[in-house]
C-alpha cells in the first residue's frame, strides 16, 4: 500500500526530508558544493579558501532554495539548515565555521528570529574560544512587523538572499572581514520588504495547514514560517494587492526622488512565475510612477515557505557599489550568471 | 527548614524521563498551541530534545545529579534547535552549575537550581513575567516552591504547589499580547491564545513533582 500522505507531499520518511533533500542537492551539484551528513551542514567546494573572508548563513529549513541553493562561488561558503522552520543548533553552526575559515574571518548571516539569534549566538562564542574572528550581522528587513520593545523585532526575509549576494562578491573580491560585514548591514539597512500570502503551507511533520484562509482572502505581512500575518483583507486584483506591498516598503525606505532600486518579486513557493512575473509587472510601473528607477531586479521563487502561495517584495536602495557587487559573476544551484 | 527528603542522580533521570513521557503524549497539543501564534513545530522540538535527553542519560547513571543536568542541557542546545533549544539548554546547564559535584540534594538546593535556571533563561530571551513566554510559568513556580519550603511544607505538597502554580501562569498567558518570540509578530491576534513554551514548561514543572513524589 502506498505511504499515507495527507498534504500529499513527495516524502519517504517525514523525519528524514531535510538530510535526504539536501543529499539530493549534492548529488545534483557536485562541482559546487558537498552536504556533510555528520555535521548536517552544506559547504562549498572550494571551502576553505585561505585568506578569503568566509560567510556562511543558515536558519530553518523549508525556505529553498535559501541557504543551501546560496553556497558555491560568489556567494556562502557554507550553509546550516535546521529541521523545517526549526533554528539549526550551534553545532551544526560551529562546524560549518571551522571549515570554512581561511584565516580571514568567517561572516555569519543571520535572520531576525529569536532561536536563529539565540544558536548563532552560541556558536559564535564558541567559535571565537576556538580562535577564530566572527562577526554576526542580523538581518531584518520586514516593514509588516513594528521594530518596537513589544515585538522580538523585525523580521529577517527577502533581504537575506541580496545580502548574500552582494556580501558574496565582496567577499569574492579579497574585501576584508570588515567590509565585507559592513557590506551585509549596508545591504539591510537599505532593503525593505513585505509579503503576502493566498494559502497556508504544511509542514511535513504536522500534515496540517498552519492557518486556515477562507475563500477570497489575503493574509497581509506574513514571514517565511507559515505564520499568520497581522491582518486579512479580502483579496482584490493583483494591483490592488502591489498597491499594498509597494506602499509598505517605500513609506519605510523612503527612498530619495529618482533611487536606483533593485526589485525583487519573490514566490512563497507555491505561486508559478507567470504569475510572479505579473507582479513586477505591477511592481516595476508602480515604482516608475513614484519616480524612482528599478535598474536591477530578481524574480522566482528564492526565499520560501514551502507550498504557501504568496509573493513577497523586497526593495533594495542600490548604489554604484552595490551595483558592481550584485553584477559580479556567481555560480551557485539557484542563482548563477557571469561565470 | 527541614526537607525530608534527599534527591541524587536517580532524581534528576527521572525528571527527564517524566518529562519526555509528557511532551510526546502532549506533542500535538503543543503542535497546535504554536500552530495558532508560531509555527507549529514546538511540540515536535522538544519531543526530539527530551528524547536526546533521555538517550544521553541513559549511560550516565554514576555520574552526580549537577553534571546530569549539565549533559541535558547541552543535549537540548545540540538536538533542539528553534528558541527553545538555547533556553531549556541554559536553563538546565545554570542549574546543574548551583549542585557542583554533589551526590545528593535536598529541597532549599533545589530551589536554588530552578532559580539559576530562571535567571538564564530571563537573561537570553530578555523576557519578563507578562511577555507572553515560559517566563510566565517558570517564574511562580520557582517562587512558590520557595514560599512553600520556607513555610516548611514537605517537599512533594511544595512541588505539587508549584507545579499548580506554573499551570496557573500558563493559562494567564492567555489574555496577554506576546511580546517576545515569533508570537509577538501577531501583535493583537496574539491575544486570545495559550502560550506553547508557557505550556510546555508548566508540564516540566509537573514532571519534576512526579519525579520526586514516585521516589519519595
Amino acid at each position: 500500500m502506498a505511504v499515507e500522505t495527507k498534504a500529499r507531499k513527495f516524502l519517504n520518511n517525514p523525519a528524514d526530508l531535510v538530510a535526504e533533500s539536501l543529499a539530493g542537492l549534492a548529488a545534483a551539484h557536485p562541482d559546487l558544493l558537498r552536504y556533510d551528513a555528520a555535521a548536517k551542514i552544506v559547504v562549498s567546494k572550494g571551502a576553505p579558501k585561505q585568506g578569503k573572508v568566509a560567510l556562511i548563513s543558515g536558519g530553518g529549513s523549508g525556505h529553498e532554495p535559501l541557504h543551501g541553493g546560496f553556497v558555491g562561488i560568489g556567494m556562502l561558503d557554507a550553509a546550516c539548515p535546521g529541521e523545517v522552520f526549526t533554528s539549526p543548533v550551534p553545532d551544526q553552526m560551529l562546524a560549518a565555521t571551522k571549515a570554512v575559515d581561511g584565516g580571514a574571518g568567517v561572516v555569519h548571516i543571520v535572520k531576525n528570529y529569536t532561536g536563529d539569534v539565540l544558536n548563532f549566538k552560541m556558536a559564535a562564542e564558541d567559535a571565537a574560544d576556538d580562535g577564530i574572528k566572527v562577526t554576526s550581522i542580523v538581518i531584518d528587513d520586514d516593514v509588516a512587523v513594528q521594530d518596537s520593545l513589544y515585538t522580538a523585532g523585525r523580521r529577517g526575509v527577502g533581504a537575506t538572499v541580496l545580502a548574500e549576494k552582494i556580501a558574496g562578491a565582496a567577499a569574492a573580491g579579497g574585501a576584508d572581514l570588515a567590509t565585507v560585514s559592513d557590506t551585509v548591514k549596508r545591504v539591510n539597512e537599505r532593503a525593505r520588504s513585505f509579503g503576502v500570502a493566498l494559502s497556508s503551507c504544511i509542514p511535513p511533520a504536522s500534515g496540517k495547514p498552519i492557518f486556515d484562509l477562507p475563500e477570497g482572502q489575503v493574509e497581509l505581512g506574513i514571514g517565511i514560517h507559515g505564520e499568520p500575518g497581522r491582518r486579512r483583507e479580502s483579496l482584490g486584483s493583483a494591483s490592488d494587492v502591489v498597491d499594498v506591498m509597494v506602499e509598505a516598503v517605500l513609506s519605510d525606505l523612503k527612498p530619495a526622488k529618482g533611487a536606483r532600486l533593485l526589485a525583487f518579486v519573490n514566490g512563497m513557493g507555491g505561486t508559478p512565475l507567470i504569475e510572479l512575473y505579473l507582479l513586477y509587472h505591477e511592481v516595476d510601473r508602480k515604482l516608475r510612477a513614484a519616480g524612482l528607477e528599478p535598474v536591477r531586479n530578481l524574480i522566482g521563487s528564492y526565499i520560501t515557505s514551502l507550498e504557501m502561495a504568496g509573493a513577497s517584495l523586497t526593495v533594495l536602495e542600490l548604489d554604484d557599489e552595490l551595483i558592481r557587487l550584485w553584477d559580479a559573476p556567481v555560480h551557485t544551484p539557484a542563482l548563477r550568471w557571469g561565470i | 527548614m527541614i526537607t525530608e527528603q534527599a534527591m541524587d542522580a536517580a532524581t534528576i533521570t527521572s525528571w527527564m524521563r517524566e518529562i519526555e513521557t509528557s511532551v510526546r503524549s502532549e506533542r500535538d497539543y503543543l503542535v497546535q498551541l504554536d500552530a495558532a501564534i508560531g509555527d507549529g513545530d514546538h511540540g515536535t522540538n522538544m519531543v526530539r530534545g527530551f528524547e536526546a535527553v533521555v538517550q544521553a542519560l541513559d549511560g550516565e547513571a554514576a555520574a552526580p545529579p549537577g553534571r546530569l543536568l549539565i549533559l541535558a542541557g547541552r543535549t537540548l542546545v545540540s538536538t533542539v534547535g528553534g528558541a527553545s533549544g538555547p533556553l531549556w539548554g541554559s536553563a538546565l546547564r545554570s542549574g546543574g552549575r548551583v549542585l557542583g559535584d554533589q551526590p545528593t540534594f535536598e529541597g532549599g538546593q533545589l530551589v536554588e537550581v530552578l532559580a539559576a535556571a530562571l535567571a538564564s533563561v530571563k537573561d537570553l530571551g530578555a523576557a519578563v513575567v507578562g511577555d507572553k513566554t515560559m517566563v510566565d510559568a517558570l517564574e511562580p513556580a520557582v517562587d512558590t516552591l520557595r514560599t512553600e519550603l520556607a513555610a516548611s511544607a514537605p517537599l512533594a505538597t511544595a512541588l505539587g504547589e508549584a507545579a499548580e502554580a506554573a499551570e496557573t501562569g500558563m493559562r494567564a498567558t492567555v489574555p496577554l499580547q506576546a511580546r517576545k518570540g515569533r508570537a509577538s509578530y501577531l501583535g493583537e491576534r496574539s491575544i486570545g491564545h495559550q502560550d506553547p513554551g508557557a505550556t510546555s514548561t508548566a508540564l516540566i514543572i509537573r514532571a519534576l513533582q512526579r519525579a520526586v513524589s514516585a521516589a519519595g
